[in-house]
């Protein structure tokens, strides 16, 4: 045992408080397998040795870099596939023709991880609207991570990457090898807005979103956290938008607001009520 | 579902033989394309078949070229499990008549998550 329980409530406190993420007892060996690295990579001894570092002085860039090793970033190509074949078939047409004024859509992936979701909705969009030149698509990709988000602006995967997920077809028309890597055209990669930001904290100013991709994220938190974030979404998702969550999530028992709709093997969540005041 | 590996690495055929039998397929396995071509000719004809590129007597590429040939074999599902890489190899591995492409080394999920893009798990 190289941590001791001083550090465990030191870790996961400072993990709640600045992710919202709830870390239980009995997860002492996730936070020893996620921070050892770190340990080493800051020539520590141990973990006991960098909680110590942490509390002798406010350190923000270590503080942030323990957070971002304790969450989970797993994610990948069109992830559950069911969500972007909902776009395809429903989502995306609807709000086209609910658009057909403004020519606009907004849709963010509010815990994007290393991209895969965003680039993945864009490829989407890509096949429902062409390069249709009349169409501004804006696609917004946050999270908490400095390190996913700068993955996320490069677009560039390994091999085992792309294995995951991602059709072969799509490969080839939307990559080119980089080394030993493959990177997203730059096509796509315009498509998309990149930005800092913690959910569980307030939020910035956001454009209003058309379709909203929440997932796998909600989870790590707290029912108050939740219903928050849920509460937040509510404000920015347009009143006939579409929400997604993970596969394990939804908005029941947390907030009445919304409704479920099954489009398909997807479910997606939309505001009760909503849909006529488009 | 019957599924046919094709490969000439036996550490490889056991690898897939055994995550497609996971899957719950009767599965083959031989050793290059022509072999391939046989059993598909033989029977009972495969509803998926995975396909090495790099074999002696016949390479995958080739296989694939001719079973897209043949008609009555339009149901097979062919999917390509290579170290081949190059963005102009899965290009030609497509145009070919290979439905899906997956590039050595691979985890087992990856195969299963492209089977179920086709519809297949
Ligand atoms: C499991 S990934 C989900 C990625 C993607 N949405 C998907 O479903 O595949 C979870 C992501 O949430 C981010 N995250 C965790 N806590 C967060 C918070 N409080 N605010 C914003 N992002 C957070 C992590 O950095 C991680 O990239
Ligand atoms: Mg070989």
């Amino acid at each position: 045992m190289t941590m001791t329980v001083g550090d465990f409530h030191y870790i996961s406190k400072l993990v709640r408080d600045r992710a919202a993420i709830v870390l239980e007892p009995g997860k002492e060996y996730l936070i020893e397998s996620r921070l050892l690295p770190l340990v080493r990579e800051r020539g520590h001894d141990s973990i006991t040795d960098l909680v110590a570092d942490l509390q002798r002085a406010p350190h923000a860039a270590l503080r942030d870099e323990v957070v971002e090793a304790m969450t989970t970033n797993e994610t990948s190509f069109f992830r559950d596939g069911a969500p972007f074949q909902a776009l395809t078939e429903r989502v995306l047409p609807e709000l086209i023709r609910a658009r057909a004024a403004e020519r606009s859509l907004n849709i963010w992936s509010a815990a994007c991880s290393s991209g895969q979701e965003v680039y993945s909705i864009a490829m989407t969009v890509r096949d429902v609207l062409a390069a249709d030149p009349h169409w501004r698509v804006r696609l917004l990709a946050t999270d908490l991570s400095q390190q996913m988000l700068t993955r996320t602006r490069e677009g560039c995967y390994s091999q085992l990457e792309v294995n995951r997920g991602l059709p072969a077809a799509a490969l080839v028309r939307h990559f080119r090898r980089d080394g030993l890597s493959w990177r997203i055209s730059d096509d796509l990669r315009q498509m998309i807005d990149t930005r800092s930001l913690n959910l569980a904290e307030e939020w910035p100013v956001l454009p209003s979103m058309d379709v909203v991709f929440l997932r796998n994220v909600l989870i790590y938190f707290d029912t108050e956290v939740k219903r928050q974030i849920l509460a937040r979404v509510r404000r920015v998702l347009r009143p006939d938008g579409f929400l997604f969550l993970g596969g394990a999530e939804t908005t029941l028992n947390l907030d009445d607001s919304f409704e479920r709709l099954q489009i398909g093997r997807a479910t997606a969540y939309r505001l009760r009520d909503g849909k006529a005041s488009a | 579902m019957r599924a046919l590996v094709i490969d000439d690495s036996r550490a490889m055929r056991t690898i897939l033989s055994r995550l497609m039998q996971g899957l719950g397929y009767d599965v083959e396995a031989v050793g290059d394309g022509a072999e391939a071509l046989d059993a598909v000719r033989r029977g009972p004809r495969p509803d998926v078949a995975l396909v090495d590129w790099n074999m002696p007597v016949m390479d995958g590429l080739e296989f694939v070229t001719r079973v897209r040939k043949v008609p009555e074999w339009r149901d097979i599902t062919l999917m390509m499990v290579t170290t081949e890489s190059e963005h102009g190899q899965i290009v030609r591995a497509l145009a070919a008549g290979a439905h899906e492409y997956v590039i050595k080394p691979f985890s087992p999920d990856d195969i299963a998550d492209k089977l179920r893009l086709l519809g297949l798990a």
